[in-house]
């Protein structure tokens, strides 16, 4: 137990440490809701869709959970180069313990950035139905961060060098990112888009999050969204731990 | 305290370590000397629960590292050929760490981890980012940190890598002391003979997987008619350089992790 806490409250030493990243990490985001948000908001509207910005708040506070659990796992790489990983694979705790607790550091560090992005949507005129849904929606955060940290971590085990993070990153990443229904209704999507935006996990995050905050156009039901989530988030969990113990130094 | 019997690894085709068979004492101070590639670094993986022999036995305070891999991992401590510190963490919080992983007590880890960085000259400097150390520092602290859950036994591997002779003097006067003082008995690797002659008891001299002599430093040199621990050592393995197959072993390593890798 100790051994998950430390590593745990390792991640977040080295999060609030690292202020600068914080504020860069918020930057895009903040692009993505100002820009995306206000620009295409006309737009939006005259289609009949409603408010474009109570709907885009949801998915870039998905997009900041989703890459920030995800890139705690490929973290693993740096620890790697820096030796770090070394020191934990020889102490005498299981490979186990090690894995949940970077998963869960990883997660929580993720959750706080989501909030931060939050807090920003709610500054930028973001209104959910009742302030009540914030709890439910960082329910849906937690959901979405430990599933992409365990992601995450099962793809760190194997990586060797940045020019894999690179591949991973616009492989992986951001087409999770653009495929989620983050920024357009999944509703609307047509024929192979529609299908691919269903195999896409963080889609069920992202709309579990409008689904309580009360946002237009969800495409599923909250309970669907939950269950979804958990079970890949078990399944993700699962294959990161094996991988994680497969790592050879 | 260490005993290995007719060790061998292979990966794939290549023989990094052939046949080796070596005891070392309670408190002693044993060097592992050999040219790169010689099967320094494997052997030292084999005994630290980090790689699978492919035959052969190990015992490690009567325990096998295979069997009783937590247990073994209690009893020793390591400081690798390149570093393993959290740079973005202080000094304090990597010995943290370290205890909590190592399930120090909360008291003695306190108290240890004060005794260890005043001993090694590290205390003053306990709550700055480790990044920000020297090399020499950093080192001081791996090793600090490697007695912080009194190991019965400490591996070094090429620990004064590029050190200047202030840092390496200094580093080596640590380690006897607390080698004298705890007992702590001592593996380690280095490139530098003169070290070697200076700190080790017993003396390993391994190459091309194989080990070809061990004893004192007085017994190597009497056995090879040589002045100095070098000449010996040179007279020994050649005077070949071995980066190419340093070099070789390395890719060979690299091909076994991707091929394994790749099924999976």
């Amino acid at each position: 137990m100790s051994a998950i806490y430390i590593l745990w409250l390792r991640e977040l030493k080295r999060y609030t440490r690292s202020r600068a990243q914080i504020v860069a990490s918020l930057g895009q985001p903040m692009l993505y809701l100002l820009v995306l948000g206000f620009g295409l908001g006309p737009v939006f509207k005259r289609a009949g869709n409603g408010d474009y910005f109570q709907f885009i708040a949801p998915g870039v506070i998905g997009m900041s959970v989703l890459f920030s659990s995800i890139f705690s796992g490929l973290g693993l790489l740096w620890d790697r180069q820096f030796g770090f990983l070394k020191e934990t694979l020889v102490a005498p705790v299981s490979r186990m313990q090690i894995m949940i607790g970077r998963t869960l550091g990883g997660a929580t560090v993720a959750c706080i950035q989501g909030l931060l992005v939050m807090v920003i949507c709610l500054i930028a005129g973001f209104r959910p139905t009742n302030l009540s849904a914030i709890p439910l929606a960082l329910g849906f955060m937690v959901l979405i961060a430990i599933l992409f940290a365990a992601l995450g971590m099962a793809i760190g085990s194997g990586l060797q060098d940045m020019q894999g993070f690179q591949l991973i990153m616009n492989f992986l990443v951001l087409p999770i990112y653009f495929l989620s229904g983050a920024m357009f209704p999944l509703n609307d999507a047509r024929s192979v888009l529609k299908y691919i935006t269903r195999v896409d996990p963080l889609s069920y995050g992202i709309d579990g999050m409008r689904n309580v905050l009360g946002a237009s156009n969800t495409a599923f039901d909250p309970r669907l969204d939950c269950m979804v989530l958990l079970v890949v988030g078990a399944v993700f969990l699962v294959f990161g731990a094996y991988r994680f113990s497969r790592i050879e130094i | 305290m260490i005993q290995v019997r007719n060790l061998v690894k292979t990966f794939g085709s290549f023989t990094a370590v052939n046949d080796v068979s070596f005891e070392v004492a309670e408190g002693e101070i044993f060097a592992f000397l050999g040219p790169n590639g010689a099967g320094k670094t494997t052997t030292i993986k084999m005994l630290t629960t980090l790689l699978k022999p492919s035959s052969g036995q190990i015992q490690l305070d009567g325990l096998d590292p295979q069997t009783h891999q937590n247990q073994v991992r209690l009893r020793f401590g390591i400081v690798f050929q390149d570093p393993s510190l959290d740079g973005d963490l202080t000094a304090w919080e990597n010995m943290e760490i370290h205890g909590v992983l190592y399930h120090v007590p909360h008291k003695t880890r306190v108290h240890r981890s004060e005794e260890l960085l005043k001993l090694f000259e590290l205390w003053d400097r306990r709550n700055d980012q480790v990044k920000k150390f020297s090399g020499g520092m950093k080192r001081r602290l791996e090793i600090a940190r490697g007695f912080l859950h009194t190991p019965k036994i400490l591996f070094l591997d090429e620990p004064t890598l590029g050190l200047d002779p202030q840092s390496r003097n200094q580093l080596w006067s640590h380690v006897k002391r607390v080698n004298e003082a705890e007992r702590v008995t001592v593996f380690l690797t280095t490139h530098y003979m003169d070290e070697a002659d200076r700190v080790a008891h017993r003396i390993g001299i391994i190459d091309h997987g194989k080990l070809v002599t061990q004893g004192t430093p007085k017994e190597i040199k009497e056995q090879t008619g040589t002045e100095s621990l070098e000449d010996a050592f040179l007279k020994l393995t050649g005077s070949t350089i071995r980066e190419e197959g340093a070099n070789a072993a390395d890719q060979m390593r690299q091909f076994a992790k991707m091929w394994s890798g790749g099924r999976r």
